[in-house]
């Protein structure tokens, strides 16, 4: 059988092939504001992966000579009580601040995204006892609900991240089962099943990549949450333990000395806005180029 | 001609709010080999039900309430639905073509990878092999270029290419029965009618038999050898094609067919529409589903429950009771 059939006459012309990646970071890169924060993205990206080369003193050797100076050509944003230098313990956080919010969201958004298409899937009982849990969850603030974790848990950056992982699973569970249930009642769906495909295959294969695009939305957007969260709980103490360089208990430590080194809250202060601001910028453009209604166009 | 699929008394019923609906009430019927069956009938008559009853796909609140449908000596209705043995009958041996081909595929898939699916699943092929053959597949059902075409989404093809893809995904395994629901019904006349063209070709080729369910008697006049007339849930009419078209003798098929123009009828005639609608199908009453807009309609109809189907001609099966040889009119008359 390799003959091939004689095409059609007036058979329709396909329309013109769009490169969807081509496309995608075309709309991506649109607005200017979305290149600012993925420049800010990338920096501080490099940041924490090369803090140890870029910080230009060690961040948890106390100097009491030189301690509370203010901003000057040796220590570029002055240093604080215990006579560490600002900057590197700034470079330091980014480290830890990523590195929290990074695990965090994956962490969470595997969990959620599985236990939702599960519930979405196979509704009925599994569901109930899934969706019920995620809500209960949810009846909590994030930070209320984290705050809580941490303290039984007790502090230190791991048990941040399982806090904070609890916290956020009800949103990711939440938006993938509502995706599951309204991309399971499609027609290819049942035409996979229709060819002898398992539940397995049509979860994984068909349902998930379709649902892939809000979920990467959503993950950009909880980052900056997330770090703020993590910043959050440093703040009340209940973070990152004491040496560890955490932007949140840098802005606690620093408000003794608002009056006199307003730089010791200001900088850390800054640096948590920025990241922040950047991911929600790049979570916004991502939601652009991903909306399927251009899928195809431009 | 050997006996491929036979429906025993197959009933679907859907659990609704307002009570159940029975969408196919007792459909029985066969399929030979190699054989080209049509499965005619208005919008929720129960045509699609009764065959997505047969690969097992109802899902909740639908369920198979009673009959048997015995493929090769086995009742698939004893297999567990999603369980390994079903699902090694769907795809393999009976498939099955949707209505819909622009959302019958994954929009985030390549043809390619969904059209080799099946070949990896059911035929264990290696990757490498499996895309051969898809491509292989894509110009039989004439799909130019299919060697540049196989990595496209779907969105890069048109609606009847879209079903070219679905007709060959079908076929792709081989099976012993293509089911296609409607599969012409979203597309425009002329491509219609090179997809029907091109799917005799195919199931003749592929020696597979074909069931297609229509509402459009045109399409099985020219394709099918047998068709079955499906009205609320229950089929009223089977026999030959020539048969049923020459000598329709249930009151249903005989409207459906004035509804149709003709070339060769003289001008000025007027088309006569079936009046009335088709009955809701919750709690039915046990006389004929079609009494309201019957015109051939006699006393005994009102008092005994709906006929089985009784022959009336060899292999010619009706469900009535009235005798549809003589015009109502004349009856009248008498």
């Amino acid at each position: 059988m390799v003959e091939q059939r004689k095409p059609e006459e007036g058979f329709q012309e396909a329309p013109p092939r769009v490169n969807e990646w081509r496309r995608f970071w075309k709309v991506f890169l649109q607005r200017k504001i979305v290149i600012f924060g993925l420049v800010v993205f990338l920096l501080l990206v490099i940041t924490a992966l090369f803090a140890g080369l870029l910080a230009p003193f060690d961040p948890y050797k106390n100097v009491l000579p030189d301690s509370l100076q203010q901003p000057s050509g040796k220590h570029w944003l002055g240093t604080d009580i215990q006579g560490r230098d600002t900057l590197s313990r700034l470079i330091f956080g980014t480290r830890t601040a990523l590195m929290v919010g990074f695990i965090t969201v994956i962490t969470s958004a595997v969990i959620g995204v599985t236990l939702g298409l599960a519930a979405g899937f196979f509704g009925g009982i599994p569901s109930m006892v899934i969706m019920r849990i995620m809500d209960s969850l949810m009846c909590f603030p994030m930070l209320v609900l984290a705050m809580l974790l941490a303290a039984v848990l007790g502090g230190g950056i791991q048990n941040v991240i399982i806090a904070l992982s609890v916290a956020s699973l009800p949103g990711y569970a939440r938006v993938m089962n509502g995706l599951t249930l309204s991309i399971r009642e499609n027609d290819y769906i049942m035409a996979e099943r229709s060819i002898g495909a398992s539940n397995w295959r049509a979860m994984v294969r068909h349902i998930l990549p379709n649902a892939l695009p809000p979920m990467i939305v959503l993950v950009t957007l909880q980052l900056g949450g997330i770090i703020l969260a993590e910043a959050g709980l440093s703040f009340l103490g209940i973070g990152i333990k004491p040496p560890g360089a955490a932007w949140g208990a840098m802005v606690t430590d620093g408000s003794r000395f608002l009056r006199t080194s307003p730089i010791l809250t200001i900088a850390p202060g800054v640096a948590i806005m920025l990241v922040v601001f950047a991911f929600n910028m790049v979570g916004d453009g991502l939601r652009d180029a991903l909306d399927p209604r251009l899928r195809g166009l431009l | 001609m050997t006996e491929l699929l036979r429906v025993n008394g197959l009933v679907t019923q859907f659990n609704t709010e307002s009570g159940v609906v029975k969408a196919c009430d007792g459909v029985s019927y066969y399929i030979n080999e190699q054989e080209i069956v049509g499965l005619v009938g208005e919008s929720g008559c129960g045509k699609s039900v009764s065959q997505l009853s047969v690969m097992q796909l109802i899902s909740a609140p639908g369920k198979i309430a009673g009959g048997e449908v015995i493929f090769d000596g086995q009742n698939l209705l004893d297999y567990q639905a999603n369980g390994p043995q079903m699902r090694s009958v769907r795809g393999a041996k009976i498939a099955m073509i949707f209505q819909e081909p622009m959302t019958s595929l994954n929009p985030v898939l390549t043809i390619g990878q969904q059209l080799t699916e099946m070949l990896v699943i059911h035929m264990k092929m290696s990757a490498d092999a499996a895309r051969k053959r898809a491509i292989e597949l894509m110009g039989l059902v004439g799909i130019p270029a299919a060697d540049s075409r196989i990595d496209d989404y779907p969105h890069h093809f048109s609606g009847g290419m879209r079903q070219r893809v679905m007709i060959a995904m079908g076929l792709s395994c081989n099976p012993k029965i293509l089911i296609a629901d409607e599969p012409t019904t979203a597309l425009d006349v002329t491509t219609q009618a090179q997809l029907l063209e091109m799917m005799r070709d195919m199931v003749e080729r592929f020696r597979t038999s074909l069931v297609i369910v229509t509402h459009n008697l045109g399409v099985v006049a020219r394709y099918a050898q047998r068709i079955y007339i499906m009205y609320a849930g229950r089929i009223v009419e089977s026999g030959m094609t020539k048969d049923i078209f020459a000598k329709p003798r249930h009151p249903y098929t005989i409207g459906l067919l004035k509804c149709i123009p003709r070339l060769d009828e003289e001008e000025g005639t007027k088309l006569v529409p079936i009046e009335g609608l088709p009955p809701n199908l919750i709690n039915m009453p046990a006389t004929c589903a079609f009494l309201p807009r019957c015109s051939y309609k006699i006393e005994k109809c009102y008092k005994e429950p709906w006929p089985e189907l009784t022959p009336v001609n060899g292999d010619h099966f009706i469900r009535c009771y009235a005798n549809t040889e003589v015009k109502p009119s004349e009856s009248k008359k008498r």
